[in-house]
C-alpha cells in the first residue's frame, strides 16, 4: 500500500466529519465514531489537517534528534521558512539558531531551480508525447493525477523538482572534497506532508538522497523560541550556502514555474482548481496550452499546511526579497560543474481507483443499484451516515460497506414526514 | 450547456474503469454532437447506453436537419458564418471528428425536422 504522511490519531479524533466534507477524492469515513482513511485514495493533501479542530490529524516526520547520527548534517531549507518570520528576525540569527540547534551547513531548497528552469524549457521543447507537460513539483498533484487522473500520467515532467537537485549537489559536493558518504545526512524542511510521502514512497523510480524531513512548524517553533532567549553566540562551523536567485525564491509561489517557462504555460493552485481545470482538459474543453503548474496549496507552498504565517504575508515577503536578488545566485556556475539540473525519472504509474470492481460486468451492476439507490436517498449530502454525501453512501452501499439504514434522514422522514418536509419539501422523499 | 452530458458519461466511464483511451473517443465524439445539438437545433434528446461491450450513444434532436450528408462529412466543409468561424468554432471538422472516433456511426436527418445521430464505440 502506499506510504502516508498523515496518519489520524484515533485517541485524539472525537469524530465531527470536518475532513470528510473536504477530502478531495473521498478517502474518509466516520465509523464508531471515528475518522477512517481509505489509504488507496488518499493523495496527501493535507485538507483534511487544515479542518480538524482537535488535531486529531498528524504529519508523520523524522524526529530531529536523529540529525546527531551524521557528522555533517546539512538541512536544505525552502524560502518559505525564512518568509515566515517577517521583519522580526534577519536571516542571520535564523541561521545562528539552527547552527545552535546542531545543523552543521544550511542551504536553500531552491538553489537548483536555475540550473532546473532550462532542463525544463529543453524538455518541453524536444517533448513528442501531448501537452501540456504537467510540472513535477507538487508530489500531491502527481499523486491525484494518478488516482484520478490517470490519462495525464505521462504528461507529468519526468525530471525531478529543485529540491532533489540541490540534495544531489550536496551529496556530491561532500563525496567530491573526500567526506565518506555515510558520515554526510541530508535534511528537508517541509511546509507540508504531500513532500514527505514523496521522499519516503517515491514515484518514477528515484531514491533521494534525503535522509530525514523535518516539520517546518516544529522548526519554526524552535527557532522562534531560541530567538526569544537570545544568546548571541553565532559560531559558524561552515559556509552559508543560503543565497538564491530571483527566480529560486519566487519558485514555489504561484506562477513561480510558469512565468519562466517558453511557450504558453499556466499556474493553477488549490486542490478544487486543480480538479476542475485536469477535467476542463480532459474534456478537451482546453487546448494549446504548452506547461502547466499545478500545486494543492492555495497560493502554493505559501499556504502549505505545515507553514506558520498567513500566506499572503509569506508571499509578499518573498516578493520583497526577491527585488534585492540576482538573476543567477553565486552558486550557479559551481551548481553546473558539480551536478545536473536533469535528473530524470520514469514514467509515472496510474493507479486508478476501482470504484465498483475491477470485472466490469459487476461494475456495472453495481453502478445501475447505485443510482437505483440514489433515488431513494435524499440528496443533501449531510454527512449524518458517516459518508461525504449520497452518492458516496450509495457506492458504499453496492460495494458492501454501509446500508441503506446509515441515513439518518430516510429514518426521521419515516418517524415524523411533516417535520422533515417542511423543511427539505415533499419531492425529495417521493422521486 | 454544451460539455453537460459528455461531462456525465465520462464520469460514469471512468468510474467502471473503462480505459482512458476508449473514453477519450467517446468524450470526443459526444462532445462534438453536443455542440452541434446547441449550435443548430431546437431542442435535443441524448441518451447513452453502457454495457460491457460498447457505448452506444443516441442523440435526437428538433431542428433544420441536415441537406446534404456526404458533403457534411466532408473535413473543412461548414455551413458557419464568419463570425462564427473567427469565434474559433465551425471548422467544418464536428462531423468528420465524431466520424473518426466512433466505431460505427449512423445518421438520419430530414431536412426541417431534425436529426438522429447513434454512435457507438466498442469498449474493447
Amino acid at each position: 500500500m502506499f506510504h502516508h504522511a498523515l496518519r489520524i490519531r484515533q485517541e485524539a479524533c472525537i469524530g465531527c466529519s470536518r475532513c470528510m466534507r473536504v477530502c478531495p477524492t473521498e478517502a474518509l469515513r466516520v465509523t464508531g465514531g471515528k475518522a477512517t482513511l481509505h489509504p488507496g485514495l488518499c493523495v496527501d493533501c493535507g485538507e483534511c489537517f487544515n479542518v480538524c479542530p482537535s488535531r486529531a490529524i498528524v504529519v508523520e516526520d523524522d524526529d530531529i534528534t536523529q540529525i546527531f547520527n551524521y557528522k555533517h548534517r546539512i538541512l536544505l531549507i525552502p524560502a518559505i521558512f525564512f518568509a515566515q518570520f517577517q521583519e522580526k528576525l534577519t536571516l542571520e540569527e535564523i541561521n545562528s539558531v539552527l547552527y545552535e540547534i546542531g545543523f552543521t551547513e544550511l542551504c536553500t531548497v531552491e538553489q537548483g531551480v536555475d540550473l532546473l528552469v532550462d532542463e525544463i524549457n529543453k524538455y518541453i521543447d524536444t517533448f513528442e508525447g501531448s501537452k501540456p507537460v504537467i510540472s513535477s513539483f507538487c508530489p500531491a498533484v502527481i499523486r491525484l493525477i494518478q488516482v484520478r487522473f490517470p490519462v495525464f500520467a505521462d504528461q507529468i515532467l519526468r525530471l525531478l523538482p529543485p529540491l532533489e537537485v540541490t540534495a544531489q549537489y550536496y551529496r556530491e559536493d561532500y563525496a567530491r572534497h573526500g567526506v565518506p558518504l555515510d558520515d554526510v545526512g541530508i535534511f528537508y524542511v517541509t511546509p507540508c506532508a504531500a513532500k514527505i510521502a514523496a521522499i519516503k514512497a517515491p514515484v518514477g523510480g528515484y531514491v533521494s538522497p534525503i535522509n530525514g524531513v523535518i516539520n517546518m512548524t516544529q522548526l519554526y517553533n524552535k527557532v522562534f523560541l531560541a530567538y526569544k532567549q537570545k544568546r548571541n553566540d553565532s559560531e559558524h562551523c561552515s559556509l552559508v550556502h543560503s543565497s538564491l536567485s530571483k527566480t529560486g525564491i519566487q519558485w514555489a509561489t504561484t506562477g513561480g514555474e510558469a512565468s519562466h517557462i517558453r511557450g504558453r504555460s499556466l499556474a493553477i493552485d488549490s486542490m478544487p482548481n486543480v480538479i476542475d481545470f485536469l477535467e476542463r482538459l480532459e474534456n478537451e474543453e482546453i487546448t494549446g496550452v504548452d506547461y502547466l503548474e499545478l500545486r494543492a496549496c492555495d497560493m502554493s507552498c505559501c499556504g502549505g499546511i505545515l507553514v506558520q504565517s498567513n500566506r499572503f504575508l509569506v508571499k509578499e515577503r518573498l516578493d520583497q526579497l526577491a527585488k534585492d536578488l540576482p538573476d543567477k545566485h553565486p552558486l550557479d556556475e559551481s551548481f553546473r560543474e558539480t551536478c545536473s539540473g536533469c535528473i530524470p525519472m520514469d514514467k509515472i504509474e496510474p493507479r486508478a481507483m476501482v470504484k465498483y470492481h475491477s470485472d466490469i460486468n459487476i461494475a456495472l451492476e453495481r453502478m445501475e443499484e447505485s443510482r437505483r439507490l440514489r433515488r431513494l436517498l435524499p440528496n443533501i449530502d449531510c454527512g449524518a451516515c458517516g459518508a461525504p454525501s449520497c452518492e458516496a453512501l450509495a457506492d458504499d452501499i453496492v460495494c458492501g460497506r454501509a446500508s441503506l439504514d446509515n441515513c439518518l434522514l430516510i429514518h426521521a422522514h419515516e418517524a415524523d414526514p411533516a417535520t422533515i418536509e417542511q423543511i427539505w419539501g415533499k419531492k425529495r422523499f417521493n422521486k | 450547456m454544451a460539455g453537460t452530458a459528455s461531462s456525465q458519461v465520462k464520469r460514469a466511464l471512468k468510474q467502471l474503469g473503462v480505459d482512458a483511451s476508449v473514453i477519450k473517443r467517446v468524450v470526443v465524439a459526444l462532445y462534438e454532437a453536443e455542440v452541434n445539438i446547441v449550435a443548430h437545433a431546437y431542442k435535443g434528446i441524448i441518451t447513452a447506453d453502457i454495457d460491457p461491450e460498447r457505448v452506444f450513444l443516441r442523440l435526437v434532436d428538433e431542428g433544420p436537419g441536415i441537406e446534404d450528408i456526404e458533403k457534411a462529412m466532408t473535413p473543412g466543409f461548414s455551413t458557419a458564418s464568419q463570425e462564427v468561424r473567427e469565434m474559433g468554432f465551425g471548422a467544418g471538422m464536428g462531423l468528420p471528428n465524431i466520424s473518426r472516433n466512433a466505431d460505427v456511426l449512423n445518421i438520419h436527418s430530414i431536412p426541417g425536422k431534425g436529426t438522429t445521430l447513434e454512435i457507438t464505440i466498442l469498449i474493447k
